[in-house]
């Protein structure tokens, strides 16, 4: 099991390594600092301008490592500072990017912890009770209903609910935030909703698909035989085995909660890691850019492991081998 | 490059090859029985769903048929030499100066007369387009988001995948390495990165939504391909001196397509709801139903309110999300081998 | 007094061509305490004639009609939860495939001390003891480690006599097993048969045997009943089956044997195939591959001839060897 850990720990490594490569190539690749500069002070300033404003940002070395400058080069630069947080500032604003990161994470976690716990719980629930109830008209008018909501873009929720909800009804502000913990769950109420809302219907009919499937499993029928009823089925049996799929699908998602919601942030202003991206790609800040999406990737990298650890433990097929 | 993707001509060619393409495929499913059980099964579980899928791509297609001059512009210099489809010649010009209501005789604000009263069933936006207009055009887009990052994405997955699965060794080490980096970005941020490094433009986002999509059916191709590896009669080939590619093309591919055709159905719409994100965020397609509602998310809050560009967009949108949804799961259930039931 | 009456069963499943029955009418009983072996073709019927015994008929498949009294009531017109009193308790089942029939995600141990716990207030100490004793019953080597082990750590062998002692947890009066050793190797297989008549022996169960194996059916069975296509063709003692056939199914299965020919000679087979459901003749299923098939045949259903208190056949033909007129 250690032994285990550790490969899939040095892979994740390697991985990491790999994003960093793949973030150089489309940063300083695709896009050279030359245009990174351009479309940050504009297009036709002078070369002398660029030049200055390439030397204040730390573009105007070397790409590669090469004579004289093995480790004076950009390519180095990018490794040694993206691995040790050293973001740096900003393209556009000249903010230390570390700062409006670690601000950021707070409001979006605050954000995304209750509606993924409660979207998820909820999604639970509901696909257990349309398999309970599966082939009946409970059981249809649940489907259509999931296929009608999963057709409906996440823009139209947030208008929608925007309107509804913020403006005729008057139940919750239609946006902004606050950083007073007393104050903050008004302002978050409505973009919860409307986070779980946009989802229910694609959550609800996976977990049911996969509720459904192991009610087909013959180790069912066996409990039937033994004289179970239909409830001790479905929460001793179905529920726990398709848990596993279920509870690898959740982990992978969790750590990359703290980035945020780029939609929702945006649309109901809620200063966090989303907001700031958006930010970030109006600006044409690069520099934001490249942070927020190496932080992403390690997080995501990291659900990825904790995922593989997660089904290696509660799988015993898999635990025990 | 950009002028040559972009010109009418280019789109005519498209279509033509599209139709010809389809007249094929129609012929080979006549022939072929399998198939044409598949087909005659989804058309019965869900007709409605697929004659409204039908009528997008024909509005699509409608609007890719352009050519210059003819028709009226009145009196617009300019139009008339640029190419206009057939949707295009079919409103004609009907623009108005700014907002008004569907089936108005007057502007929304200001209630001076229109140019061309009680004709917009929709109404006019904020320049004084006909919306029913915009939405329509904006079929065309969504059909191309759909289907041509699904062109790119398919082959590129197929190429990957089946050398990874067939080979293995180090070539499946590699391409894995590779499928995993580009995993590990999230989605929207990959997408957001690829954009940015590529200039917002139509194509950068086709490319961008193809190479973030890759990755899933690539390890389904993969998996497949690994499984068709071992199979009785690919041993056999090889034992015989089968060339390798030969057994690829002749005996794993043709074990792919249903996957591919459910792959390639189910992925269309989260390709057009992803770019109706990204469209949110300014860096997707124009003139896309995304586009139109990111404009119009302010609409809502005046007073009194302007609902009718929401509602053609959103309508559009939901009416092609439903049909291929639901045409998504007949053809799942009818092709996965996993949920076919068996015959009495 | 038979243990458990089994009239005029029907079940049906849907179709392209509408409802199917797939057992039609299917009549046999079982006394206290005999084998009685269920034999014939896949797609004959037969498992899901035991499922309809025990109401587990997977849907969207129901029995149509009949009755099946065990114990003094139709099981049939029992509450939902007087049948889980039913099952597991007084009638038991065992399945095909062991390698899937118990829970992944659960140790064996606690599968039989669910068995139990369901049927009787007992600790879980108590169970487990239980399952101790009954794992010790069906043989299983080292049964106090194996208590705790999880099904995919056992072979196919003794996955099956886990699910053996499951069974008998609750000492059934009647247990069905529904081709027990079909998944299994010969040499396991051989030992799993052993055990059950050496349980039978034990708890005096009824056993009801379903199979496809002739030779399964010579080890094990007390009396038989053929069938084919959703009806039973023929039913009697061992003896009178095997030894004295009179149904021309029955016979032909028999003379397929390939120990009954000599090397080089053609295999003796009966001509066609077997239809589906949705084809079946509306008098005698079986007569579209009958040598002895006559004018009644196609279109009325043959009555039972009995040929002797134990044994009786369903077929025109031997009916009116028998009286001189059709059943």
């Amino acid at each position: 099991m250690l032994a285990y850990l550790v490969r899939r720990a040095a892979y994740g490594v390697l991985v990491v390594f790999g994003v960093l490569m793949l973030l150089f190539a489309l940063f300083f690749g695709v896009t050279k600092p030359d245009d990174i500069a351009r479309r940050a002070i504009g297009e036709k300033a002078m070369p002398s301008v660029i030049a200055q404003w390439k030397k204040n940002h730390g573009y105007d070395r070397p790409l590669w490592p090469g004579a004289g400058h093995l480790t004076d080069n950009l390519l180095v630069d990018h490794f040694r500072k993206m691995l040790t947080f050293d973001f740096g500032r900003s393209d556009a604003d000249d903010t230390p990017i570390i700062n409006r990161i670690k601000d950021g994470a707070g409001p979006s976690l605050s954000l995304t912890l209750p509606e993924f716990t409660c979207g998820i719980g909820l999604g639970l629930i509901i696909a257990l009770f349309l398999a309970f109830f599966r082939e009946t008209y409970i059981d249809r008018a649940g489907l259509v209903l999931g296929v009608l909501g999963m057709s409906v873009s996440v823009l139209l929720y947030i208008i929608g609910g925007q309107f509804l909800i913020g403006k005729l009804l008057r139940w919750f502000p239609i946006s902004g935030f606050d950083s007073s913990w007393l104050v903050r769950p008004r302002f978050l109420m409505l973009p919860v909703i409307v986070g779980i809302a946009a989802y229910l219907g694609s959550d609800t009919r996976f977990y049911r698909t996969l509720f459904v499937e192991e009610i087909h499993r013959d180790y069912v029928r066996t409990a039937r035989a033994k004289g179970a009823g239909e409830i001790r089925v479905m929460a001793r049996h179905v529920l726990r085995n398709a848990l596993i799929p279920i509870l690898t699908g959740i982990v992978i998602s969790v750590p990359t909660l703290f980035m945020g919601s780029l939609l929702l942030e945006n649309a109901f202003g809620i200063p966090g890691l989303g907001s700031l991206t958006v930010d970030a790609i109006t600006g044409n800040d690069f520099a934001t850019l490249r942070a927020i999406v190496f932080i992403g990737s390690l997080l995501l990298v990291g659900g990825q492991i904790l995922t593989d650890i997660t089904y290696t433990l509660a799988d015993p097929r898999i635990r025990l081998e | 490059m950009a002028a040559l993707l972009s010109s009418h001509i280019t789109a005519n060619a498209v279509v033509g090859l599209l139709l010809l393409g389809a007249l094929w495929v129609a012929r080979f499913v006549r022939r072929n029985r399998l198939w044409r059980d598949a087909f005659t099964q989804i058309a019965r579980r869900r007709p409605l769903a697929l004659a409204v899928c039908a009528l997008y791509v024909s509005l699509g297609l409608i609007d890719s048929v352009a050519w210059i001059g003819g028709g009226d512009t009145g009196g617009d210099a300019v139009a008339s030499h640029q190419p206009r489809s057939l949707l295009d010649r079919a409103f004609g010009t009907s623009r108005e100066r700014s907002y008004s209501a569907p089936l108005a005789r007057a502007e929304f604000y200001g209630q001076r007369p229109l140019a061309h009263p009680g004709k917009h069933l929709l109404g006019t936006d904020v320049l004084g387009r006909d919306v029913l207009f915009v939405t329509l055009k904006g079929a065309r887009i969504a059909l191309l988001i759909g289907g041509l990052t699904s062109l790119i994405s398919i082959p590129l997955a197929l190429f990957f995948g089946v050398l990874a699965g067939y080979f293995g060794k180090w070539l499946d080490d590699a391409i894995f390495f590779l499928m995993s980096v580009l995993a590990s970005v999230p989605g929207i941020l990959l997408l957001i990165a690829l954009i940015m490094a590529l200039g917002k433009s139509t194509l950068s986002v086709c490319l961008a939504l193809g190479v973030t999509g890759w990755v899933g059916f690539c390890r389904i191709a993969r998996g497949e391909a690994m499984k068709l590896r071992e199979l009785d009669y690919v041993h056999a080939a090889r034992a015989l001196g089968v060339p390798e590619v030969r057994i690829i093309l002749r005996h794993i591919l043709p074990n792919l397509i249903h996957l591919i055709v459910i792959t390639f159905v189910l992925t269309f719409s989260s390709q057009v709801l992803s770019e109706a994100v990204l469209s949110w965020i300014n860096i997707g397609v124009d003139g896309s139903w995304g586009q139109m509602i990111a404009q119009a998310k302010d609409e809502l809050a005046r007073d009194p309110i302007v609902w009718w560009n929401i509602a053609g967009a959103g309508g559009g949108l939901f009416g092609l999300l439903l049909a291929i949804n639901m045409v998504g799961d007949a053809v799942r259930d009818v092709l996965d081998p996993r949920t076919s039931k068996e015959n009495l | 007094m038979a243990l458990l009456e089994v009239r005029e069963l029907t079940t049906s499943f849907p179709s392209e061509r509408g409802r199917v029955p797939v057992v039609d009418g299917v009549s046999f009983e079982i006394r206290a305490g005999e084998v009685l072996a269920l034999v014939g073709e896949s797609g004959s019927g037969k498992s899901v004639s035991a499922f309809s015994v025990m109401r587990l008929v997977p849907k969207p498949g129901h029995v149509d009609r009949g009755k099946v009294v065990f114990g003094g009531r139709d099981l049939l017109t029992l509450s939902v939860p007087e049948m889980r009193a039913v099952r597991g308790h007084s009638i038991s089942m065992i399945f095909q495939e062991p390698m899937t029939c118990l829970n992944p995600v659960l140790r064996v141990g606690d599968q039989v001390v669910e068995a139990i716990q369901l049927h009787e207030p007992v600790s879980r100490a108590a169970a487990r003891a239980r399952t101790l004793e009954l794992f010790k019953k069906v043989g299983i080597p080292d049964p106090q480690e194996r208590l705790d082990a999880y099904p995919h750590q056992l072979s196919g062998g003794l996955k099956q006599r886990v699910m053996i002692a499951m069974a008998l947890s609750a000492q059934p009066k009647l247990l069905i097993a529904d081709e027990p050793t079909t998944a299994l190797d010969v040499t396991i297989q051989a030992q799993i048969l052993e055990l059950l008549r050496e349980l039978q022996r034990d708890f005096g169960s009824a056993i009801l045997l379903i199979t496809h194996d002739l030779g399964v059916v010579n080890e094990l069975a007390d009396r038989i009943a053929v069938m084919y296509a959703g009806a039973i063709a023929e039913q009697g003692t061992r003896e009178e089956v095997l030894g004295a056939p009179s149904h021309p199914y029955t016979q032909g299965l028999l003379r397929a044997m390939p120990a009954l020919v000599k090397r080089g000679e053609r295999l003796n087979e009966i001509p066609g195939v077997v239809p589906r459901p949705s084809d079946w003749p509306k008098g005698c299923h079986f007569c579209t591959r009958c040598p002895r098939a006559f004018e009644p045949c196609p279109d009325i259903t043959p009555s039972e001839t009995v040929l002797s208190p134990t044994h009786s056949v369903y077929c025109h033909a031997v009916a009116r060897d028998l009286k001189g007129s059709p059943s």
